[in-house]
Formats: structure tokens, C-alpha cells, sequence
């Protein structure tokens, strides 16, 4: 489990968008028990604050929702698709279980660390890709795999890596 | 061809929206619902032989019978669709391709069961299938499908869609409530079983995605009629999740009592193991389930054919059988090494138990470290043993299956594959260069003596 730092995090707030949607999702279920939306709006805070869910946006919600900071952080920690801290723009979540690793997951992981010149974990310094291992994302049948935001990449090559990372590049500088 | 009930639409393009799956019989079955009495269409179910497709493979039609119903108490639907089962990925397909099916099945299901709102709990990696079903739901509302006063039946029923995020321990039903109320996901201690105190408290049924979908076809042909399909107590079809090393990995639909030999080697279905290897081992039902070497799949240890329902691929229990499960059907050919696999399975369950319980919490760190060093030829003989030894500490000591489900493909490899681990600790060095390959694995062993009964 990560260690929240409970330090100046700047504060947050939803936007226009979002607070229509937070509002649309209140509503799904009975008025005393708004806490149920708690997953689905760190998940949406989160991708407003660029895939990082700080403690000003944990407080925000706490806040929102009117329910103790504390709720919100034990949630926030026990589920691993909240990040507790900064990741790079574009985050290759790589899944590593059964099925993927049988059919070779671990040799497209070495490929494209070597390729980015980053270990698992870790962030490139321009601040735009970050790797990650995670857990069998439920796509077996296609696999090797990865998560790219809200997208699956599916039968992951290594040519099909150097493509993807020239496209997100060009993509920046276009 | 076999015959279809989910995916029979499978090939008609547009079938995830509200207007092509109305053209195809769509919402038929509900309507036909709204016109019976709920405790017809439970019994109904009931009749039909229908078991939980989720894992567990228990009867639907009972679990509905269980639900209490307290004067002035809400009662809930809870759709489980948290699939994160390793192999598991037929959810996903229904979901995104045959959304409607899912809904007309979950809007049936709420009419028996006297709920007026429904939840589907999804995984929060699928949240592409989230934005789908709302899309799906949003058109059901709009068409009178949902909402107040079904289609003038007077059942008022909203289904909605509430993510995970990322927790394989949301996939236990109680865990899976603390999940949508906002907790994180411990599961609880049973009784109060879910029918009785679910979600914020009132009756909740907990059923699967696939076995809320089967409800329709159920609804259409009758129970009787639904029941005639399979084998014994086996109903129905079933959603494969077919992976690793065959030539056609995907989702099939499969009647009851295909046998595994069809299965794997007809074109129809895998069409074999790829590259034009042989067979090591296969996982029938998803990671949790006993891992069976080759010879034990297509065959039972009577030399009769091996199918697939749940008593035949239970057959032999944990000796030489394994479960259905999911339907998470893994296939390892002759280049696998299955303490690597066992190895990244106990990482799995190590990385995803909730740490409530100590056996579990502790116990798969331990076998995820032991098998790592057996792995990496750092192992002694003993180490074998105490492997063993903590998955047996595991098993049956915690509140919910993630002990059992952790416990389970360790034992299972050590019974079938043991020779496997002793080879990797005599030759630690040979074991980081090659692999122990087939060894006698495929080759067939004599029929057990029949056991003297008394």
C-alpha cells in the first residue's frame, strides 16, 4: 500500500463539465446513500487532474460528497487504479498475469522500457510516458495486452509499440 | 452447428443498439414477462436448471427463492460484471456486443424478483463497456423500457452502471456491495447472507452478467424447453473464455456436454494447440480452478471422454478433476513451465487479497515468495513441503474464496506436476536455461483399482 503525503496539495475543483456529471451520477442512487458514488468520482477527478489523484482532489470529493477525508483516502489506497502520485501523460499499464505472460508479455515490457529508457514505474523525463504492471485486465483471448487510458491496446507487438510511441509523440509536437 | 442462445445474434451488424436487437425478437421475452406472475417466472427459472455463471455454479432459480420480503423494504438486483477472474473475459464480449440482452434480462429479472432498481457493478478498466451500457440504457429509457410504468405494466424498474477500480476481491458478492456503496472492498462474514442484508442493508440478489442474460432465452422457450438443452444438471449453454497456446482464442457459446476433445482440436472451436504443439496442461475455469495435466483433460481417469459440465470436468474431484468455474478455459502447450505459471498466479493472489483475513493475507505472500525461489533455483527440497503446507493453512480459513482461490491452482500443481518442482530444485542452474518441457505429462496412466465401498 502507497503512503499518502499529506502535504500543500493545491486545491481542486470540478469543472463545468464534470459538475454536471457528478451531478447526473448523484442521482443514480438513493439521496442518503451518495456516498455509492465515491469510485466513480475519484475516477472522474482523476483524469481532470491529469491521472494524478492528490490530496486536495481526495478533500474535494470528501468534501462533496459530505463525508469524512478519511473515507475517501482509505478508498483511494485500497484500490489501485488511483494514483497517488504523478504519472507521465501517457501511462502504459502492461497486464503481467497468467494468460499474457504465457504468451509473452515479459519480452514487449523489456522492449519498451529499453525503448523509453525507463524501468517499471518510473516516468521519462519529458513527463509523457510512464510503465506500470498491473493485474489481469480481462482480455485473455487477445493477448499480449495493455491499458492505455480508458482504451485496450490488444495483441501487442513490438512493432506495433514503436508505433504507438511514435504516434503519441507526433501527437505532441503536432 | 451447435446452437445458440446468448450470441445468437452474434454476426448481425448493430445488434448492440436498441433498434436491431428490437428487429431480432428483442424485448419480447419481457413483455411476455410483464403479462406473467412474478413467482411464475422464479419458477420458471427454477425449472429451467439454470446455475450461476459467475464461478460458483450454483442454482439461480434457488438463490432467487432465498430473497426476504420485508414490508416496506427495498429490495435490490445487483448485476456482478467486476470479471477480473485471470482467463475470464465472455462479460466483457456480452456487454459490449449484446448490451440489450443484459438489460431485458436484468429488467425480468427485477419484475420476479420485486426490485425497482438494478446496479451493474463493472470493473473500472472496463470503463469503454461502461460508457457502452449507458448508451444501451439510455436508449431502453428513452423507448419506455425503463423507467416508470414499463411498457403500461405499472412496474416501475432503473438499472444503472457503477464502476470499480481495479480490485479482483469486488468479484465476491459482499465484497462487491462495500465496493458500490462507497467502501473498500472487504467482504463481509456471512450470515447475514446478501438475499437477507445486501446492499444498504435490504434483499440483494447478486447474479452474474451471463446468468442475467440466460434469463431471456429462459423467458422465450420456457424452462422445460431450456432444460433439455445440456447434460443431467449441466442446463444450457455456456459462455467459453477460450486463451493461451491455441489457434483460435476468443469467446464461444457452447452447449452443456460438448466434449473437451471437440473443443480444443475441431475448427470449429480452438482449432488446436498453436504452432503445431503438444498439450501440457489446461485451466477449464478460470485461474482459481485446479490446473489438470494433459492426460486428464480430454479423458476423466476412467478413460471416458471428458465434457464439459460441471460434473464431468469435476469428475475425479480435486484428484483428478478440476470445475467449470467461469469458463476461463487456459490452455499451456509443451514450451510452459508451470512453476513459473503457478508462480505468477500466487503473485496474483498475493497483489489482490484485501488483507483482512491473516491466513490469506500472509499465506500468499509466503507461496508467492517460496515458488519465486523455486522459480529462480534458489530452493531447497524442504521448500516443497512448506509449500504445500501453507496453501493447506489457507484453505477453508477465511471469510471469503480468495483464500481457497489462491490455494487451490498450488495444490493442484504440486499433485499433477510435483516431479516438475523437484527437477527445477536438483537443477537449479539447468532450470534458468531450459524448460522441463512435456516429460510424461500427455501419456495416459492405467485405470485406477475401484475403491472397496463399505
Amino acid at each position: 500500500m502507497e503512503k499518502i503525503k499529506v502535504n500543500s496539495s493545491p486545491p481542486f475543483s470540478f469543472n463545468e463539465e464534470n459538475l454536471l456529471e457528478a451531478k447526473r451520477i448523484l442521482a443514480m442512487y438513493p439521496e442518503d446513500r451518495s456516498k455509492s458514488a465515491l469510485l466513480r468520482l475519484l475516477h472522474i477527478a482523476q483524469k481532470q487532474n491529469n491521472g494524478f489523484c492528490s490530496v486536495g482532489v481526495m478533500d474535494y470529493i470528501a468534501d462533496f460528497l459530505k463525508i469524512k477525508p478519511i473515507e475517501v483516502y482509505e478508498v483511494a489506497t485500497f484500490y489501485t487504479m488511483y494514483h497517488l502520485k504523478p504519472l507521465g501523460k501517457h501511462v502504459f499499464e502492461f497486464c503481467q498475469t497468467a494468460t499474457c505472460a504465457t504468451v509473452g508479455v515479459e519480452k514487449i515490457i523489456d522492449y519498451t522500457c529499453n525503448k523509453l529508457g525507463i524501468g517499471i514505474g518510473e516516468t521519462t523525463h519529458d513527463g509523457l510516458f510512464s510503465i506500470k504492471t498491473v493485474e489481469c485486465l480481462g482480455a485473455c483471448g487477445y493477448a499480449p495486452m495493455m491499458q492505455l487510458g480508458e482504451d485496450y491496446v490488444e495483441h501487442l507487438t513490438e512493432s506495433k509499440i514503436d508505433e504507438l510511441i511514435q504516434n503519441l509523440r507526433n501527437q505532441e509536437n503536432g | 452447428m451447435a446452437r445458440k442462445l446468448l450470441l445468437k445474434n452474434d454476426h448481425i451488424a448493430g445488434i448492440n443498439t436498441l433498434d436491431v436487437y428490437q428487429q431480432h425478437q428483442g424485448y419480447e421475452a419481457l413483455k411476455k414477462a410483464l403479462t406473467m406472475k412474478s413467482e411464475d417466472i422464479v419458477s420458471e427459472v427454477q425449472k429451467s436448471g439454470l446455475r450461476g455463471r459467475g464461478g460458483a455454479g450454483f442454482p439461480t432459480g434457488m438463490k432467487w427463492s432465498f430473497i426476504a420480503k420485508p414490508e416496506g423494504v427495498p429490495r435490490y438486483l445487483v448485476c456482478n460484471a467486476d470479471e477480473s477472474e485471470p482467463g475470464t473475459f465472455k462479460d466483457r464480449y456480452l456487454m459490449e456486443y449484446h448490451p440489450h440482452i443484459l438489460i431485458e434480462g436484468m429488467i425480468i429479472s427485477c419484475f420476479a424478483l420485486g426490485a425497482n432498481t438494478g446496479y451493474i457493478f463493472i470493473r473500472g478498466e472496463y470503463m469503454f463497456v461502461l460508457r457502452k451500457l449507458e448508451i444501451a440504457l439510455e436508449e431502453a429509457r428513452k423507448a419506455g423500457l425503463l423507467g416508470k410504468n414499463i411498457l403500461g405494466s405499472g412496474f416501475d424498474c432503473d438499472i444503472f452502471v457503477s464502476p470499480g477500480a481495479g480490485a479482483y476481491i469486488c468479484g465476491e458478492e459482499t465484497a462487491l456491495l462495500e465496493a458500490l456503496e462507497g467502501k473498500r472492498g472487504n467482504p463481509r462474514m456471512k450470515p447475514p447472507f446478501p438475499a437477507v442484508k445486501g446492499l444498504y442493508q435490504c434483499p440483494t440478489v447478486v447474479n452474474n452478467v451471463e446468468t442475467l442474460a440466460a434469463v431471456v432465452p429462459i423467458l422465450e422457450m420456457g424452462g422445460e424447453e431450456y432444460a433439455k438443452i445440456g447434460i443431467g444438471k449441466s442446463t444450457g449453454t455456456k459462455l467459453m473464455s477460450a486463451s493461451g497456446n491455441i489457434n483460435k482464442p476468443g469467446v464461444y457459446e457452447v452447449e452443456m456436454g460438448l466434449t473437451m476433445q471437440e473443443f480444443i482440436y475441431s475448427d470449429e472451436y480452438l482449432g488446436g494447440i498453436k504452432n503445431g504443439k503438444q498439450l501440457k496442461a489446461c485451466i477449464p475455469g478460470g485461474s482459481s480452478m485446479p490446473i489438470l495435466p494433459a492426460y486428464l483433460v480430454t479423458k476423466t481417469i476412467n478413460h471416458e471422454d471428458r465434457l464439459l459440465t460441471y460434473e464431468s470436468i469435476n469428475d475425479g474431484g480435486f484428484a483428478s478433476g478440476s470445475m467449470l468455474g467461469s469458463g476461463g478455459f487456459m490452455i499451456f502447450d509443451e514450451d510452459q513451465c508451470i512453476v513459473r505459471n503457478t508462480w505468477n498466479l500466487s503473485r496474483f493472489y498475493h497483489h489482490e487479497s484485501c488483507g483482512q483475513c491473516s491466513p490469506c493475507r500472509e499465506g500468499t505472500g509466503w507461496l508467492e515468495k517460496i515458488l519465486y525461489r523455486i522459480e529462480n533455483g534458489q530452493a531447497q527440497m524442504d521448500d516443497i513441503d512448506t509449500l504445500f503446507k501453507v496453501q493447506k493453512g489457507i484453505d477453508g480459513n477465511t471469510i471469503c474464496p480468495l483464500g481457497e482461490a489462491a490455494a487451490w491452482p498450488v495444490a493442484a500443481a504440486l499433485r499433477h506436476f510435483r516431479d516438475e518442482f523437484v527437477w527445477h530444485v536438483e537443477n537449479p542452474d539447468l532450470a534458468q536455461k531450459q524448460n522441463y518441457g512435456l516429460a510424461k505429462y500427455a501419456e495416459m496412466r492405467p485405470k485406477p483399482e475401484p475403491q472397496p465401498t463399505n
